[in-house]
Protein backbone atom coordinates (compact mmCIF):
# COMPACT_ATOMS: atom_id res chain seq x y z
CA UNK A 1 0.00 0.00 0.00
CA UNK A 2 1.47 3.28 -0.63
CA UNK A 3 1.29 4.67 3.04
CA UNK A 4 3.75 1.97 3.87
CA UNK A 5 6.12 3.75 0.86
CA UNK A 6 6.56 7.25 2.93
CA UNK A 7 10.01 5.93 3.89
CA UNK A 8 11.09 6.44 -0.43
CA UNK A 9 9.47 9.93 0.42
CA UNK A 10 11.49 10.55 3.68
CA UNK A 11 14.81 8.82 2.47
CA UNK A 12 15.37 10.70 -0.86
CA UNK A 13 15.96 14.71 -0.81
CA UNK A 14 14.82 14.93 -4.95
CA UNK A 15 11.87 13.09 -4.39
CA UNK A 16 11.03 15.13 -0.89
CA UNK A 17 11.43 18.42 -2.85
CA UNK A 18 9.48 17.12 -5.60
CA UNK A 19 6.52 16.22 -3.47
CA UNK A 20 6.56 19.75 -1.40
CA UNK A 21 6.91 21.19 -4.90
CA UNK A 22 3.65 19.85 -6.32
CA UNK A 23 1.70 20.63 -2.65
CA UNK A 24 2.54 24.25 -2.84
CA UNK A 25 1.35 24.29 -6.66
CA UNK A 26 -1.78 22.57 -5.95
CA UNK A 27 -2.61 25.05 -2.83
CA UNK A 28 -1.31 28.44 -4.97
CA UNK A 29 -3.74 26.88 -7.51
CA UNK A 30 -6.72 26.53 -5.15
CA UNK A 31 -5.80 30.22 -3.87
CA UNK A 32 -5.35 31.96 -6.94
CA UNK A 33 -7.59 30.46 -9.55
CA UNK A 34 -10.65 32.19 -7.67
CA UNK A 35 -8.79 35.98 -8.45
CA UNK A 36 -9.16 34.96 -12.11
CA UNK A 37 -13.21 35.32 -11.88
CA UNK A 38 -13.02 38.41 -9.73
CA UNK A 39 -14.52 40.22 -12.65
CA UNK A 40 -17.96 38.41 -12.46
CA UNK A 41 -17.58 38.17 -8.95
CA UNK A 42 -17.70 41.87 -8.00
CA UNK A 43 -21.22 43.42 -8.86
CA UNK A 44 -21.70 46.02 -11.49
CA UNK A 45 -22.89 49.01 -9.46
CA UNK A 46 -23.13 52.45 -9.73
CA UNK A 47 -21.20 55.37 -8.19
CA UNK A 48 -18.78 53.28 -6.39
CA UNK A 49 -15.45 55.94 -7.20
CA UNK A 50 -12.19 55.75 -4.83
CA UNK A 51 -11.56 57.78 -1.57
CA UNK A 52 -10.90 61.32 -1.86
CA UNK A 53 -7.70 62.63 -0.40
CA UNK A 54 -9.46 63.65 2.83
CA UNK A 55 -11.36 60.21 3.24
CA UNK A 56 -8.65 58.54 2.44
CA UNK A 57 -6.26 60.28 5.44
CA UNK A 58 -9.31 59.55 7.44
CA UNK A 59 -9.30 56.09 6.39
CA UNK A 60 -5.24 55.76 7.61
CA UNK A 61 -6.46 57.19 10.94
CA UNK A 62 -9.06 54.69 11.48
CA UNK A 63 -6.95 51.41 10.68
CA UNK A 64 -4.25 52.98 12.50
CA UNK A 65 -6.35 54.08 15.98
CA UNK A 66 -7.37 50.16 14.97
CA UNK A 67 -11.19 51.07 14.90
CA UNK A 68 -11.50 47.84 12.70
CA UNK A 69 -10.62 45.55 16.19
CA UNK A 70 -14.31 46.77 17.08
CA UNK A 71 -16.03 47.59 14.27
CA UNK A 72 -16.90 45.74 11.14
CA UNK A 73 -17.37 46.94 8.21
CA UNK A 74 -19.49 44.40 6.50
CA UNK A 75 -23.11 43.61 6.13
CA UNK A 76 -24.18 40.07 6.44
CA UNK A 77 -27.04 39.20 4.28
CA UNK A 78 -29.00 38.09 7.09
CA UNK A 79 -32.92 39.64 8.16
CA UNK A 80 -31.33 40.85 11.73
CA UNK A 81 -28.55 42.83 10.21
CA UNK A 82 -30.09 44.18 7.24
CA UNK A 83 -33.36 45.55 9.11
CA UNK A 84 -30.28 47.22 11.15
CA UNK A 85 -27.93 48.39 9.34
CA UNK A 86 -29.42 48.44 5.75
CA UNK A 87 -29.01 46.91 2.30
CA UNK A 88 -26.18 43.84 2.86
CA UNK A 89 -23.05 45.13 1.88
CA UNK A 90 -21.67 44.36 -1.63
CA UNK A 91 -18.16 43.26 -3.16
CA UNK A 92 -18.15 46.38 -5.15
CA UNK A 93 -18.59 48.51 -2.48
CA UNK A 94 -14.66 47.90 -0.86
CA UNK A 95 -13.28 47.54 -4.34
CA UNK A 96 -11.05 50.23 -3.80
CA UNK A 97 -10.17 49.41 -0.24
CA UNK A 98 -6.70 48.54 0.43
CA UNK A 99 -6.94 46.99 2.99
CA UNK A 100 -10.59 45.88 3.30
CA UNK A 101 -12.18 46.96 6.80
CA UNK A 102 -14.65 44.15 6.71
CA UNK A 103 -13.20 43.35 10.72
CA UNK A 104 -14.10 39.88 12.41
CA UNK A 105 -15.74 41.45 15.43
CA UNK A 106 -18.55 43.53 16.65
CA UNK A 107 -17.58 44.69 19.95
CA UNK A 108 -19.06 47.57 18.68
CA UNK A 109 -21.89 48.53 15.80
CA UNK A 110 -21.13 47.38 12.13
CA UNK A 111 -19.78 50.89 10.14
CA UNK A 112 -20.56 50.02 6.46
CA UNK A 113 -23.43 52.27 6.40
CA UNK A 114 -22.87 54.68 8.96
CA UNK A 115 -22.32 57.63 6.84
CA UNK A 116 -25.43 60.50 6.91
CA UNK A 117 -26.45 58.71 9.58
CA UNK A 118 -25.14 61.32 12.67
CA UNK A 119 -24.36 64.55 12.09
CA UNK A 120 -20.87 66.06 12.37
CA UNK A 121 -21.38 67.62 15.93
CA UNK A 122 -22.38 64.02 17.07
CA UNK A 123 -19.52 62.30 16.20
CA UNK A 124 -16.94 64.97 17.15
CA UNK A 125 -19.15 64.68 20.44
CA UNK A 126 -19.27 61.21 20.58
CA UNK A 127 -15.22 60.72 19.60
CA UNK A 128 -14.25 63.12 22.12
CA UNK A 129 -16.19 61.21 25.13
CA UNK A 130 -18.57 58.25 23.88
CA UNK A 131 -20.33 58.56 27.37
CA UNK A 132 -21.40 61.97 26.89
CA UNK A 133 -23.57 61.11 24.20
CA UNK A 134 -24.18 57.28 24.81
CA UNK A 135 -23.85 56.80 28.25
CA UNK A 136 -23.92 52.31 28.07
CA UNK A 137 -20.88 53.05 25.70
CA UNK A 138 -17.54 51.14 26.20
CA UNK A 139 -15.72 52.87 23.20
CA UNK A 140 -12.89 54.52 24.05
CA UNK A 141 -12.44 58.45 24.12
CA UNK A 142 -10.72 60.06 20.79
CA UNK A 143 -9.92 63.88 22.63
CA UNK A 144 -6.88 64.00 20.81
CA UNK A 145 -7.87 63.67 17.47
CA UNK A 146 -9.34 66.89 17.46
CA UNK A 147 -6.31 68.93 18.60
CA UNK A 148 -3.81 66.86 16.38
CA UNK A 149 -3.37 69.24 13.13
CA UNK A 150 -3.56 66.58 9.73
CA UNK A 151 -0.72 65.61 8.72
CA UNK A 152 -0.84 64.41 5.06
CA UNK A 153 1.29 66.48 3.08
CA UNK A 154 1.84 63.01 0.94
CA UNK A 155 -1.37 63.10 -0.03
CA UNK A 156 -0.14 62.92 -3.69
CA UNK A 157 2.16 59.29 -2.98
CA UNK A 158 -0.42 58.10 -1.01
CA UNK A 159 -3.23 58.36 -4.54
CA UNK A 160 -0.05 57.29 -6.98
CA UNK A 161 0.34 53.95 -4.54
CA UNK A 162 -3.21 53.13 -4.46
CA UNK A 163 -3.02 53.74 -8.06
CA UNK A 164 -0.15 51.52 -8.71
CA UNK A 165 -2.59 48.71 -7.03
CA UNK A 166 -5.63 49.26 -9.13
CA UNK A 167 -7.11 52.29 -8.02
CA UNK A 168 -8.80 54.32 -10.60
CA UNK A 169 -7.04 57.66 -9.64
CA UNK A 170 -6.72 59.59 -12.12
CA UNK A 171 -4.08 62.24 -13.19
CA UNK A 172 -6.64 64.79 -12.21
CA UNK A 173 -7.16 63.37 -8.83
CA UNK A 174 -3.26 62.74 -8.22
CA UNK A 175 -2.38 66.56 -9.61
CA UNK A 176 -5.27 68.40 -7.39
CA UNK A 177 -4.90 65.72 -4.21
CA UNK A 178 -2.98 68.39 -2.04
CA UNK A 179 -5.76 71.13 -2.60
CA UNK A 180 -8.72 68.58 -2.29
CA UNK A 181 -7.27 67.94 0.97
CA UNK A 182 -8.09 71.47 2.21
CA UNK A 183 -10.98 72.08 0.15
CA UNK A 184 -12.99 69.27 1.25
CA UNK A 185 -13.25 70.44 4.68
CA UNK A 186 -14.21 74.00 3.62
CA UNK A 187 -17.31 75.83 2.76
CA UNK A 188 -16.19 75.97 -1.32
CA UNK A 189 -16.09 72.27 -1.41
CA UNK A 190 -20.33 72.11 -1.83
CA UNK A 191 -20.12 74.47 -4.49
CA UNK A 192 -16.69 73.73 -6.45
CA UNK A 193 -18.37 71.71 -9.48
CA UNK A 194 -14.73 69.88 -10.09
CA UNK A 195 -14.28 68.68 -6.57
CA UNK A 196 -17.92 67.53 -6.52
CA UNK A 197 -17.05 65.12 -10.47
CA UNK A 198 -13.96 64.17 -8.51
CA UNK A 199 -16.01 62.90 -5.67
CA UNK A 200 -19.85 62.91 -6.48
CA UNK A 201 -21.25 62.05 -2.94
CA UNK A 202 -18.43 63.31 -0.52
CA UNK A 203 -19.18 65.14 2.75
CA UNK A 204 -18.23 68.57 2.79
CA UNK A 205 -17.50 71.63 5.20
CA UNK A 206 -15.92 72.06 8.33
CA UNK A 207 -16.58 68.66 10.05
CA UNK A 208 -14.93 68.96 13.75
CA UNK A 209 -16.81 72.61 14.60
CA UNK A 210 -12.95 74.17 14.26
CA UNK A 211 -12.99 75.56 10.29
CA UNK A 212 -9.71 77.39 10.98
CA UNK A 213 -7.67 74.59 11.43
CA UNK A 214 -7.71 70.94 9.64
CA UNK A 215 -7.18 68.40 12.02
CA UNK A 216 -7.44 64.29 12.48
CA UNK A 217 -11.12 64.60 13.28
CA UNK A 218 -12.00 66.30 10.22
CA UNK A 219 -10.64 63.53 8.13
CA UNK A 220 -12.14 60.64 10.23
CA UNK A 221 -15.44 62.05 10.13
CA UNK A 222 -15.08 62.87 6.54
CA UNK A 223 -14.31 59.64 5.85
CA UNK A 224 -17.02 57.86 7.97
CA UNK A 225 -19.43 60.43 6.93
CA UNK A 226 -18.92 58.57 3.18
CA UNK A 227 -19.08 54.86 4.22
CA UNK A 228 -21.98 52.88 2.68
CA UNK A 229 -23.40 56.13 0.60
CA UNK A 230 -21.34 55.58 -2.81
CA UNK A 231 -23.57 53.07 -4.20
CA UNK A 232 -26.78 53.83 -5.55
CA UNK A 233 -29.37 51.64 -4.95
CA UNK A 234 -31.82 52.97 -6.80
CA UNK A 235 -30.16 51.38 -10.25
CA UNK A 236 -28.83 48.66 -8.69
CA UNK A 237 -31.10 45.26 -9.58
CA UNK A 238 -30.24 42.51 -6.65
CA UNK A 239 -31.44 39.89 -8.98
CA UNK A 240 -28.84 40.32 -11.14
CA UNK A 241 -26.41 39.87 -8.70
CA UNK A 242 -27.96 36.87 -6.71
CA UNK A 243 -24.56 34.66 -5.76
CA UNK B 1 17.57 3.07 10.48
CA UNK B 2 16.22 -0.50 10.16
CA UNK B 3 13.03 -1.17 9.44
CA UNK B 4 12.76 -4.28 11.23
CA UNK B 5 9.30 -4.57 12.82
CA UNK B 6 9.02 -6.58 15.94
CA UNK B 7 6.74 -7.55 18.86
CA UNK B 8 7.84 -5.61 22.42
CA UNK B 9 8.45 -8.07 25.12
CA UNK B 10 6.91 -5.17 27.81
CA UNK B 11 3.46 -4.55 26.33
CA UNK B 12 3.07 -7.18 23.57
CA UNK B 13 2.68 -4.77 21.04
CA UNK B 14 4.53 -4.14 17.76
CA UNK B 15 7.25 -1.53 17.27
CA UNK B 16 7.17 0.70 14.38
CA UNK B 17 10.61 -0.82 13.13
CA UNK B 18 12.63 2.38 13.77
CA UNK B 19 15.49 2.18 15.81
CA UNK B 20 17.63 5.22 16.97
CA UNK B 21 20.18 4.63 19.46
CA UNK B 22 18.73 1.75 20.46
CA UNK B 23 15.64 3.56 21.09
CA UNK B 24 12.24 2.22 19.61
CA UNK B 25 9.30 3.40 18.74
CA UNK B 26 5.56 1.13 19.40
CA UNK B 27 3.47 1.22 16.46
CA UNK B 28 0.15 2.67 17.78
CA UNK B 29 -2.03 3.48 14.98
CA UNK B 30 -5.74 5.68 15.06
CA UNK B 31 -8.02 3.39 16.39
CA UNK B 32 -9.88 1.94 13.37
CA UNK B 33 -13.22 3.57 14.48
CA UNK B 34 -11.63 6.70 13.76
CA UNK B 35 -9.92 6.16 10.60
CA UNK B 36 -13.43 4.50 9.30
CA UNK B 37 -15.53 7.85 10.28
CA UNK B 38 -12.71 10.42 8.43
CA UNK B 39 -13.56 8.48 5.61
CA UNK B 40 -16.99 8.61 5.66
CA UNK B 41 -16.38 12.29 6.09
CA UNK B 42 -14.70 12.61 2.91
CA UNK B 43 -16.87 10.76 0.83
CA UNK B 44 -19.56 13.17 2.78
CA UNK B 45 -18.22 15.91 1.32
CA UNK B 46 -18.67 14.81 -2.26
CA UNK B 47 -22.34 14.85 -1.94
CA UNK B 48 -21.86 18.59 -0.63
CA UNK B 49 -20.35 19.67 -3.88
CA UNK B 50 -23.52 18.21 -5.28
CA UNK B 51 -25.85 19.64 -3.38
CA UNK B 52 -24.38 23.40 -2.42
CA UNK B 53 -21.99 25.89 -4.51
CA UNK B 54 -18.73 24.25 -4.57
CA UNK B 55 -15.74 24.50 -7.10
CA UNK B 56 -15.30 27.29 -9.17
CA UNK B 57 -15.64 26.98 -13.20
CA UNK B 58 -13.49 28.40 -15.97
CA UNK B 59 -15.95 31.34 -16.19
CA UNK B 60 -18.38 30.82 -13.55
CA UNK B 61 -18.63 28.03 -10.23
CA UNK B 62 -21.29 24.95 -9.64
CA UNK B 63 -24.21 26.32 -8.15
CA UNK B 64 -25.35 22.91 -6.65
CA UNK B 65 -28.47 21.39 -6.99
CA UNK B 66 -31.10 23.94 -5.46
CA UNK B 67 -28.65 27.25 -6.41
CA UNK B 68 -28.49 28.20 -2.93
CA UNK B 69 -27.26 31.71 -2.06
CA UNK B 70 -26.88 33.48 0.96
CA UNK B 71 -28.95 36.47 -1.52
CA UNK B 72 -31.62 34.50 -2.41
CA UNK B 73 -31.90 33.23 1.07
CA UNK B 74 -31.71 36.68 2.57
CA UNK B 75 -34.77 37.53 -0.10
CA UNK B 76 -37.19 34.70 0.36
CA UNK B 77 -37.08 35.47 4.27
CA UNK B 78 -37.60 39.32 3.56
CA UNK B 79 -40.23 38.60 1.74
CA UNK B 80 -41.84 36.07 4.40
CA UNK B 81 -41.39 39.00 6.89
CA UNK B 82 -42.68 41.91 4.36
CA UNK B 83 -46.16 39.47 4.07
CA UNK B 84 -46.49 39.10 7.59
CA UNK B 85 -46.07 42.96 8.13
CA UNK B 86 -48.56 43.52 5.22
CA UNK B 87 -51.42 43.82 7.08
CA UNK B 88 -50.63 46.63 9.01
CA UNK B 89 -47.99 48.65 6.36
CA UNK B 90 -50.54 48.50 3.69
CA UNK B 91 -52.98 50.29 6.37
CA UNK B 92 -50.27 52.41 7.43
CA UNK B 93 -49.14 53.84 3.80
CA UNK B 94 -52.77 53.97 3.12
CA UNK B 95 -53.73 56.47 6.29
CA UNK B 96 -52.31 59.76 7.10
CA UNK B 97 -49.97 60.15 10.39
CA UNK B 98 -52.56 61.75 12.53
CA UNK B 99 -55.13 58.96 11.84
CA UNK B 100 -52.61 56.35 12.34
CA UNK B 101 -52.75 56.84 16.78
CA UNK B 102 -56.57 56.65 16.63
CA UNK B 103 -56.25 53.32 15.32
CA UNK B 104 -55.54 51.02 18.41
CA UNK B 105 -53.98 47.95 16.71
CA UNK B 106 -51.80 50.22 13.88
CA UNK B 107 -51.07 52.48 17.33
CA UNK B 108 -50.10 49.11 19.24
CA UNK B 109 -48.47 48.00 15.95
CA UNK B 110 -46.20 51.68 15.47
CA UNK B 111 -45.59 52.08 19.24
CA UNK B 112 -43.45 48.07 19.34
CA UNK B 113 -41.71 48.88 16.21
CA UNK B 114 -41.11 52.77 16.83
CA UNK B 115 -39.02 51.87 19.65
CA UNK B 116 -36.50 49.76 17.73
CA UNK B 117 -36.15 51.96 15.14
CA UNK B 118 -35.48 54.74 17.69
CA UNK B 119 -33.36 52.84 19.52
CA UNK B 120 -31.13 52.26 16.68
CA UNK B 121 -31.54 55.48 14.87
CA UNK B 122 -31.99 58.42 17.22
CA UNK B 123 -31.13 57.36 20.79
CA UNK B 124 -27.52 58.28 19.82
CA UNK B 125 -28.38 61.76 19.92
CA UNK B 126 -31.42 62.09 21.50
CA UNK B 127 -30.63 59.52 24.20
CA UNK B 128 -32.25 56.76 25.32
CA UNK B 129 -36.10 57.68 25.24
CA UNK B 130 -35.27 60.39 24.03
CA UNK B 131 -33.95 61.77 26.74
CA UNK B 132 -31.67 64.16 25.00
CA UNK B 133 -28.11 65.22 25.21
CA UNK B 134 -26.58 68.96 24.77
CA UNK B 135 -27.25 70.01 21.74
CA UNK B 136 -29.38 67.36 20.85
CA UNK B 137 -32.94 68.07 22.00
CA UNK B 138 -35.04 66.46 24.63
CA UNK B 139 -37.64 64.86 22.90
CA UNK B 140 -39.77 64.34 26.07
CA UNK B 141 -40.16 67.80 27.18
CA UNK B 142 -42.76 70.18 25.76
CA UNK B 143 -40.21 72.40 23.91
CA UNK B 144 -39.98 71.92 20.42
CA UNK B 145 -37.91 73.88 17.84
CA UNK B 146 -39.63 72.97 14.96
CA UNK B 147 -43.16 71.92 16.10
CA UNK B 148 -44.21 68.88 18.14
CA UNK B 149 -47.64 68.13 16.42
CA UNK B 150 -47.72 64.41 15.04
CA UNK B 151 -47.39 66.57 11.63
CA UNK B 152 -44.55 68.75 12.65
CA UNK B 153 -42.55 65.55 13.95
CA UNK B 154 -43.21 63.68 10.56
CA UNK B 155 -41.96 66.36 8.84
CA UNK B 156 -38.86 66.88 10.83
CA UNK B 157 -37.92 63.10 10.67
CA UNK B 158 -38.24 63.11 6.96
CA UNK B 159 -36.36 66.45 6.05
CA UNK B 160 -33.97 66.97 8.83
CA UNK B 161 -32.41 70.09 9.75
CA UNK B 162 -30.00 71.53 8.05
CA UNK B 163 -28.96 68.66 5.80
CA UNK B 164 -27.89 70.22 3.09
CA UNK B 165 -28.45 67.17 0.57
CA UNK B 166 -32.36 67.58 1.36
CA UNK B 167 -33.80 70.14 -0.78
CA UNK B 168 -36.58 70.43 1.48
CA UNK B 169 -34.65 70.70 5.26
CA UNK B 170 -35.57 72.69 8.42
CA UNK B 171 -33.61 75.38 7.98
CA UNK B 172 -32.67 78.87 10.20
CA UNK B 173 -29.28 80.70 10.80
CA UNK B 174 -28.68 82.71 13.45
CA UNK B 175 -26.40 84.98 12.98
CA UNK B 176 -22.90 84.95 15.14
CA UNK B 177 -23.24 87.83 16.44
CA UNK B 178 -20.03 88.11 17.72
CA UNK B 179 -17.68 86.78 15.33
CA UNK B 180 -19.00 88.67 12.54
CA UNK B 181 -19.18 91.34 14.56
CA UNK B 182 -22.75 92.62 14.10
CA UNK B 183 -22.49 93.42 18.27
CA UNK B 184 -19.70 94.90 20.25
CA UNK B 185 -18.72 92.82 22.91
CA UNK B 186 -20.48 94.91 25.75
CA UNK B 187 -23.77 94.70 23.99
CA UNK B 188 -23.58 91.07 23.82
CA UNK B 189 -22.85 91.31 27.93
CA UNK B 190 -25.94 92.99 27.73
CA UNK B 191 -28.45 90.89 25.89
CA UNK B 192 -26.99 87.72 27.71
CA UNK B 193 -27.59 89.39 31.19
CA UNK B 194 -31.29 89.95 29.40
CA UNK B 195 -31.75 86.54 28.47
CA UNK B 196 -31.34 84.95 31.67
CA UNK B 197 -33.74 87.79 33.03
CA UNK B 198 -35.98 85.43 31.44
CA UNK B 199 -35.54 83.11 33.80
CA UNK B 200 -35.33 85.25 36.34
CA UNK B 201 -31.09 84.42 36.38
CA UNK B 202 -29.44 87.38 35.54
CA UNK B 203 -26.42 88.80 37.78
CA UNK B 204 -26.61 92.71 36.15
CA UNK B 205 -29.93 93.80 36.25
CA UNK B 206 -28.95 97.05 34.59
CA UNK B 207 -27.11 95.26 31.78
CA UNK B 208 -30.21 92.84 31.44
CA UNK B 209 -32.36 96.25 30.81
CA UNK B 210 -30.11 97.56 28.70
CA UNK B 211 -30.14 94.01 26.94
CA UNK B 212 -33.82 94.72 26.67
CA UNK B 213 -32.98 96.77 23.64
CA UNK B 214 -30.70 95.13 21.90
CA UNK B 215 -32.76 91.97 22.10
CA UNK B 216 -35.43 94.40 20.60
CA UNK B 217 -33.30 95.44 17.39
CA UNK B 218 -31.36 91.54 16.91
CA UNK B 219 -33.46 88.98 18.51
CA UNK B 220 -37.21 89.72 18.60
CA UNK B 221 -37.39 89.12 14.91
CA UNK B 222 -36.67 85.20 15.00
CA UNK B 223 -36.97 84.35 19.24
CA UNK B 224 -40.59 87.19 19.02
CA UNK B 225 -40.84 90.46 20.88
CA UNK B 226 -41.90 88.27 24.02
CA UNK B 227 -38.69 85.67 23.12
CA UNK B 228 -41.27 82.93 23.43
CA UNK B 229 -39.93 81.39 20.30
CA UNK B 230 -41.34 80.72 16.72
CA UNK B 231 -41.54 77.71 15.74
CA UNK B 232 -42.62 78.28 11.90
CA UNK B 233 -38.28 79.18 12.00
CA UNK B 234 -37.13 77.10 14.59
CA UNK B 235 -36.35 79.89 17.38
CA UNK B 236 -36.65 78.15 20.52
CA UNK B 237 -38.53 79.81 23.35
CA UNK B 238 -35.82 81.42 25.65
CA UNK B 239 -38.60 81.82 28.56
CA UNK B 240 -38.77 78.09 29.42
CA UNK B 241 -35.44 77.36 31.25
CA UNK B 242 -35.03 74.72 28.73
CA UNK B 243 -32.00 74.25 27.38
CA UNK B 244 -30.77 73.19 23.84
CA UNK B 245 -26.75 73.61 24.66
CA UNK B 246 -26.80 74.96 28.11
CA UNK B 247 -28.52 78.38 30.07
CA UNK B 248 -25.45 79.37 32.01
CA UNK B 249 -23.82 82.83 31.28
CA UNK B 250 -20.94 81.40 29.55
CA UNK B 251 -22.91 79.11 27.04
CA UNK B 252 -25.37 81.58 26.44
CA UNK B 253 -22.55 84.33 25.46
CA UNK B 254 -20.72 81.42 23.10
CA UNK B 255 -23.71 81.17 21.64
CA UNK B 256 -24.68 84.63 20.66
CA UNK B 257 -21.42 84.80 19.82
CA UNK B 258 -20.38 82.03 17.35
CA UNK B 259 -24.37 80.92 16.66
CA UNK B 260 -25.01 76.85 16.81
CA UNK B 261 -26.04 74.95 13.71
CA UNK B 262 -26.85 71.70 14.99
CA UNK B 263 -27.85 69.32 12.06
CA UNK B 264 -29.66 66.59 12.26
CA UNK B 265 -29.87 64.18 9.16
CA UNK B 266 -32.77 63.78 6.93
CA UNK B 267 -34.24 60.21 7.36
CA UNK B 268 -36.40 60.44 3.79
CA UNK B 269 -34.67 57.68 1.87
CA UNK B 270 -32.84 55.92 4.44
CA UNK B 271 -36.39 54.91 6.26
CA UNK B 272 -39.47 54.08 4.67
CA UNK B 273 -42.33 55.76 4.79
CA UNK B 274 -44.30 53.26 6.80
CA UNK B 275 -41.16 53.62 8.96
CA UNK B 276 -40.91 57.20 9.49
CA UNK B 277 -44.92 56.94 10.55
CA UNK B 278 -44.34 54.28 13.26
CA UNK B 279 -41.15 56.65 14.41
CA UNK B 280 -43.69 59.55 14.12
CA UNK B 281 -45.90 57.78 16.67
CA UNK B 282 -42.90 57.04 19.12
CA UNK B 283 -41.29 59.86 19.55
CA UNK B 284 -44.60 61.92 19.89
CA UNK B 285 -45.56 59.74 22.83
CA UNK B 286 -42.58 59.91 24.62
CA UNK B 287 -44.15 62.74 26.66
CA UNK B 288 -44.31 66.00 24.71
CA UNK B 289 -46.29 65.58 21.60
CA UNK B 290 -48.79 68.34 20.73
Amino acid sequence: MLLKKHHIVEKNVFVLILGIFLTIIIGGIVEIVPLFTMEQTIEKVQGVRPYSPLEQAGRNIYIREGCYNCHSQQIRPFRDEVERYGHYSLAAESMYDHPFQWGSKRTGPDLARVGGKYSNAWHVAHMVDPRAVVPESIMPGYPFLAERKLNFDDAQAHLETLKMVGVPYTDEMIEAAKADLYLQASEDAAYDDDFLARYPNAATGDFDGKPEQLTEMDALIAYLQVLGRMVDFTTYNPQMNLR
Amino acid sequence: MSTKVEKDQVSGRETTGHEWDGIKELNTPLPSWWVYVFWVTVIWSIGYWVVYPSWPTANDYLKGMFGTTNRTQLHETMNNVAAERAPYMERLAALDVSEVVNDAELLNFSMAGGKAIFADNCAPCHGTGGSGNPGFPSLQDDAWLWGGSLEAINETIHVGVRWDANEDTRINDMPAFGRDELLERDQIDDVVQYVLNLTNSATDSAAARRGAVVFEENCASCHGDDAKGIQELGAPNLTDAIWLYGGDKATITETVTNSRRGVMPAWEGRLDEETIKMLTVYVHSLGGGQ
